[in-house]
């Protein structure tokens, strides 16, 4: 036991020492870097909160983005409307938590009694729902044009924006690193292993459902707010199904029921995309991303089904499973 | 005598098959309770009924004279009902201790606690050892629950049982499957806890010796209807019983 604390609080020592080399980078990088770092940081956040409905809970959603989207749709309009102080700001975030947690509450209620494949069915649904709400209300949202907005006077330095992405990041890390290992957490996990027995040994599933859906609601919908406040843009993109597939596949290749996993899946992702359409002009099929995406998520579920982080665990966790029986029969 | 469950006229049906057949039985409070029948007689599905994995087409189900019928699995485990699955239900891919923590955590009411660290909480591992230890299981408690032979998933379903500390055990063959030099082990905890004369114990098993054995009372089902109960001892003698399900073959395991 007194292991399990010493080598966490080891682990905590290495996280922390990244994050402060991270915080240190932008000293030696260009802006362009800069800005891909920290897109990084903002879709690490939006895989996180993705990860605890799929490799924890074992909820499969479909229309994640639809909580990145209200994030980022609450954070330009107000921008928009009103003046971009920070008070308007911090007014935004508050809006865009509370709209996410009601919103993914409604959905919850509604569609969580229902087995997972119709779940995830309806996920898609609702948001669809919402992108075609942002392409009709254009007296709100300007349609499929989008707009940018002025971010608030101190937060226009793209260093500024990076340093806070990352405090977010780490501080959702820690957070939700806690949550994942707190008795809730723990019953999340067994809800994802066996809902039925979880249920006859007295917890209401359903409420543990809800619960996570709003908390990883409103953990997509700040991963939102920070895209807008870096790209000072937005469209309905925000909305798209493709934004969906994006956060799966970097929480499939970065290792379901993992916190890491999806942060370098993340970042693995959003390289590819950096890199693969700098090669447009080679070939192109570097276009059509979405091909060479399918090719890498078919291997990755046939040969490594857990992911990367979840691969490495294994190896490390089953060598010492043998250690321990070495020492057994040596005793 | 005080009745903890009570059933009037509980039936279901699949289909055109009754499973469940009108049963109407009062189980004694703080008494151990055996159900018999040949295979098919509707002994599992029963319990179902009254655990709340399956709702009764017709009749209904008091707990200390309290109608349940329409209550969840989760609100019957809270009142106090509690049972062990025949078919092997755990989690398969914790730990033999996180399988039993899980149980402690409900049974203490620790359920939405999200700040603080499951270890945290000290005495859920302690109890779980603890309980581990009663049912011959401690040293497997790192193991995963998949990589455990058939009778240690028996085991584990009893310790999960044990950790959610109800007044109502619903225990479905608890040894099945078990090696034999297992069996006294299993059964020596079921005696224990009915020497302790503060639970309500209810038992379907085949091995009429366990049964002679631990039970005060015996319910005989057969095609889903209850065709009788009494004294160990009034079963024995009873001749439906014998025609319809002991036959010879309580007299070839005597031999």
């Amino acid at each position: 036991m007194v292991l399990i604390l010493r080598n966490m609080t080891k682990s905590n020592l290495i996280y922390l020492g990244i994050a402060a080399l991270l915080l240190f980078l932008p000293m030696i990088i260009t802006g362009s870097t800069k800005f891909m770092i920290t897109q990084i940081f903002v879709f690490a956040i939006f895989a996180m909160s993705y990860d605890l409905l799929l490799g924890y809970t074992g909820i499969i959603s479909f229309g994640h983005a639809m909580f990145f989207g209200i994030g980022a749709y609450s954070t330009a309009i107000f921008m928009d409307h009103f003046d971009s102080s920070l008070i308007a700001l911090f007014i935004a975030i508050l809006v865009a938590v509370l709209f996410a947690a009601l919103v993914s509450f409604i959905v919850g209620m509604l569609t969580l009694r229902l087995k997972t494949h119709f779940y995830a069915m309806l996920t898609l649904a609702f948001a669809g729902l919402f992108l075609v709400a942002a392409e009709k209300m254009r007296w709100l949202t300007r349609g499929n044009d989008g707009f940018t907005i002025k971010a608030p006077e101190i937060l226009r330095d793209s260093t500024t924006i990076y340093i806070i992405s990352l405090i977010s990041l780490v501080l959702i890390f820690f957070g939700l690193r806690r949550l994942t290992n707190s008795p809730f957490g723990r019953v999340l996990v067994a809800i994802r292993e066996n809902e039925h027995r979880t249920e006859s040994l007295g917890y209401n599933v359903l409420h543990y459902k809800v619960l996570v859906t709003v908390i990883s609601g409103v953990v997509a919908s700040l991963a939102g707010v920070l895209y807008i406040l870096s790209l000072r843009f937005v469209n309905t993109g925000v909305f798209g199904t493709d934004l969906t597939i994006d956060v799966l596949l970097m929480t499939i290749i970065g290792g379901v029921g993992t916190l890491v996993g999806p942060i370098i899946g993340a970042a693995l992702i959003e390289l590819a995309h950096d890199w693969i359409s700098g090669l447009a002009n080679v070939h192109w099929i570097f276009e059509r991303w979405l091909i060479l995406y399918g090719i890498v998520y078919i291997l990755m579920v046939i040969f490594f089904p857990l992911g990367i982080v979840g691969t490495i665990r294994e190896k490390f966790s089953g060598r010492k499973k043998s250690k321990n029986n070495a020492k057994q029969k040596a005793s | 005598m005080a009745f903890i469950l009570e059933t009037k006229d509980l039936t279901i049906r699949f289909g055109g098959h009754t499973a469940v057949d009108k049963v109407t039985v009062q189980i004694p409070e703080k008494k151990f309770t055996s159900i018999i029948g040949p295979n098919g007689a509707g002994k599992t599905t029963f319990f179902n009924l009254l655990s709340g994995q399956l709702s009764p087409t017709e009749g209904s189900i008091f707990y200390k004279g309290n109608e349940i019928t329409k209550k969840s699995a989760t609100e019957r485990t809270r009142l106090g009902i509690g049972r062990s699955f025949q078919i092997t239900n755990v989690f398969p891919n914790l730990t033999v201790l996180e399988n039993v923590r899980l149980a402690i955590q409900s049974q203490a009411n620790v359920r939405y606690q999200m700040l603080k660290h499951f270890l945290h909480y000290k005495r859920f591992e302690e109890k779980a050892h603890n309980i581990l230890d009663q049912v011959l299981l401690d040293e497997k408690a790192d193991t995963l629950a998949s990589n455990l032979a058939h009778g240690e998933k028996r085991k584990l379903e009893i310790a999960m049982l044990l950790a959610l500390e109800t007044e109502v055990l619903l225990l479905d063959e608890p040894t099945a499957g078990m090696a034999l030099e297992e069996v006294p082990a299993i059964m020596e905890v079921i005696r224990k806890i009915k020497a302790e004369e503060d639970r309500t114990i209810v038992l379907i098993e085949h091995k009429m010796d366990m049964i002679m054995d631990l039970s005060d009372e015996v319910l005989v089902l057969f095609h889903g209807e209850l065709i009788a109960k009494g004294t160990p001892e009034e079963i024995v003698e009873n001749e439906t019983v014998q025609s319809a399900y002991l036959g010879g073959m309580y007299d070839e395991q005597l031999a």
